[in-house]
């Protein structure tokens, strides 16, 4: 979905949006895949009511949407071959941090996985990005079989990672380097009032929407 | 012109809208958005003694017009609330808050609330003995007469600020714990908390939340809390803060005329962070279109 507004208080790949939606009371929160001046992407897999309710807007409808929420990755911590990890509905966010990585010059592998190659989204765009790409899909169905742990090795210098939880704890015991990795919670607000999505760290309770989405490898507590 | 004001304990607030507890923190998420002094106050965060994490997520639920929490009190305890919190809100916010204090029995509550009473920036103790989330806490103090009335005199007798006793929905007769209350030296009561509240994710099998029940807030409420003021203003002589559900100025005249000399918004700033300053804006035109010049003035209007 594409959409025009003030994209102003977006300054980070992996910050997300919080969507009203008519006949919703809670918004929907939506990582933003891509943005610029003026116009906002978001992916979103249809997963229930709310999700099935958007994918039947017309183009011109009109949406509340509270924009720039989360911390979002740091692309300064990434050293010169970082490792990027989308699986599912986390490949979308990674499409931006590739982006942001490759303009400041630095070299990105990206592993997308997916359970199954009908499922497969952006592989021509980050293609066209100039990103090493390397999609696994779980049936074998396109590109690797397997896992994105499958995909990996030890040739990377930081690790970003979007995904299913189990996902993210795999990829980061498959890694000795440092990162940083996506998580996520149902929430209240989104923007830090509600304590609905606190999660443990090793530096005590974050919010995954105001403090997160995005922790660092070292204060994770899986 | 239309005078929003309203007498609380003594202390005028510049109108009714209170945000309310849990749903604004302590407030300085809201003063990146506005300032925060426009609300005639607000509610802190639900503070206990000690530190508490709070329940496994999932912690939300959605609901028909509403929503499902079960947070748990999540709170940094009344310390560093005192030598953090208090002094960041200095900054941000210039009225006397509301200090919000839960708690696990009479002696911890009482110290709680004496901490924060000694505080100048707080204005007023609301007193939660109505969480539905905590086992073996709040709500178990809230839902009879007699332990709500004994919590109420021995917290009574350690503070000097006004008490403001925060009610459960989740009884038979609410009328009778606010009668207890007043009874035990409450000065105001506020109402409702949220109602006692479960979904099930059918395709899990299970609970939508971790904690199995959650409190309902929302829109869906706003009647129950209705009937459930115009009950209190029936049986008791203090003020009444109303809350459950409000997301409009004809809401907060509609709860004032129910019986509230104030009211609380609380989930509505979770979907619209800038409702209460958006419904303060509306608020003299609503009155207008009613002929309301003096807002104090409806509460109870209703009974009458």
């Amino acid at each position: 979905m594409l959409l025009n507004g003030d994209t102003g208080a977006i300054t980070r790949p992996g910050q997300f949006v919080n969507i009203r939606l008519d006949g919703f009371f809670l918004r929907r929160p939506i990582s933003v895949s891509d943005w610029d001046d003026g116009l906002l992407c978001i992916i979103y897999k249809v997963v229930g009511r709310g999700t099935a309710y958007m994918s039947s807007l017309l183009p011109g409808a009109r949406l509340d949407i509270l924009t720039g929420l989360g911390n979002g990755f740091d692309v300064s911590k990434s050293g010169s071959s970082p490792l990027l990890v989308g699986g599912g509905a986390g490949v979308a966010p990674m499409y931006a941090l590739a982006r942001v990585l490759l303009s400041r010059g630095t070299a990105v592998h990206m592993i997308a996985g997916f359970n199954t190659a009908g499922e497969i989204y952006l592989k021509d765009e980050f293609e066209a990005l100039g990103a090493e790409l390397t999609i696994t899909t779980a049936d074998g169905s396109f590109g690797r079989k397997g896992f994105v742990t499958d995909a990996m090795d030890c040739r990377h210098s930081y690790v970003y990672a979007c995904g299913p939880e189990p996902m993210l704890k795999a990829v980061c015991n498959a890694s000795a380097a440092d990162g940083q990795y996506s998580f996520e919670e149902r929430m209240g607000c989104g923007f830090g009032a509600c304590m609905g999505c606190t999660c443990k760290t090793k530096y005590g309770s974050k919010r995954i929407c105001r403090d997160g989405p995005v922790l660092e490898k070292e204060e994770i507590v899986w | 012109m239309v005078d929003t004001r309203v007498d609380l304990c003594g202390i005028t607030l510049d109108n009714p809208i209170i945000p309310a507890s849990g749903t604004f923190g302590y407030g300085y998420e809201f003063a990146e958005l506005y300032d925060i002094n426009c609300p005639g106050t607000f509610s802190f965060k639900g503070t206990t003694a000690s530190p508490r994490y709070g329940n496994p997520t999932p912690r939300i639920a959605e609901a028909p017009s509403g929503m499902l929490n079960s947070v748990g009190l999540q709170n940094p305890g009344v310390e560093a609330v005192i030598s953090e919190e208090l002094p960041k809100l200095a900054k941000v916010f210039s009225k006397p808050v509301m200090a919000n204090v839960s708690g696990f029995s009479t002696e911890e509550y009482v110290r709680t609330a004496s901490l924060l009473d000694s505080q100048a920036q707080v204005g007023w103790i609301e007193l939660n003995i109505s969480c539905p989330n905590v086992h073996g806490g709040g709500a178990a103090f809230g839902t009879d007469p007699h332990t709500a009335a004994a919590v109420t005199a021995a917290v009574r007798k350690a503070v000097r600020k006004p008490l403001i006793v925060k009610l459960s929905p989740n009884v038979a007769d609410i009328a009778s714990i606010a009668a207890a209350c007043e009874d035990a030296g409450a000065d105001a009561v506020s109402l409702i908390n949220t109602v006692l509240a479960m979904r099930i994710d059918i395709k899990k099998r299970a609970p939508v939340l971790a904690n199995v029940t959650g409190g309902l807030c929302g829109s869906a409420v706003f009647p129950i809390a209705v009937r459930m003021v115009w009950q209190v203003y029936e049986a008791v002589s203090i003020p009444i803060i109303g809350m459950g559900g409000i997301s409009s100025a004809q809401d907060v005249v509609e709860m004032m005329m129910a019986g509230a000399a104030a009211v609380q918004i609380g989930s509505a700033n979770l979907v619209d962070p800038y409702i209460c300053r958006n419904i303060i804006r509306q608020l003299p035109e609503v009155m207008a279109e009613y002929s309301i010049d003096v807002l104090s003035n409806i509460t109870g209007a209703a009974h009458r």
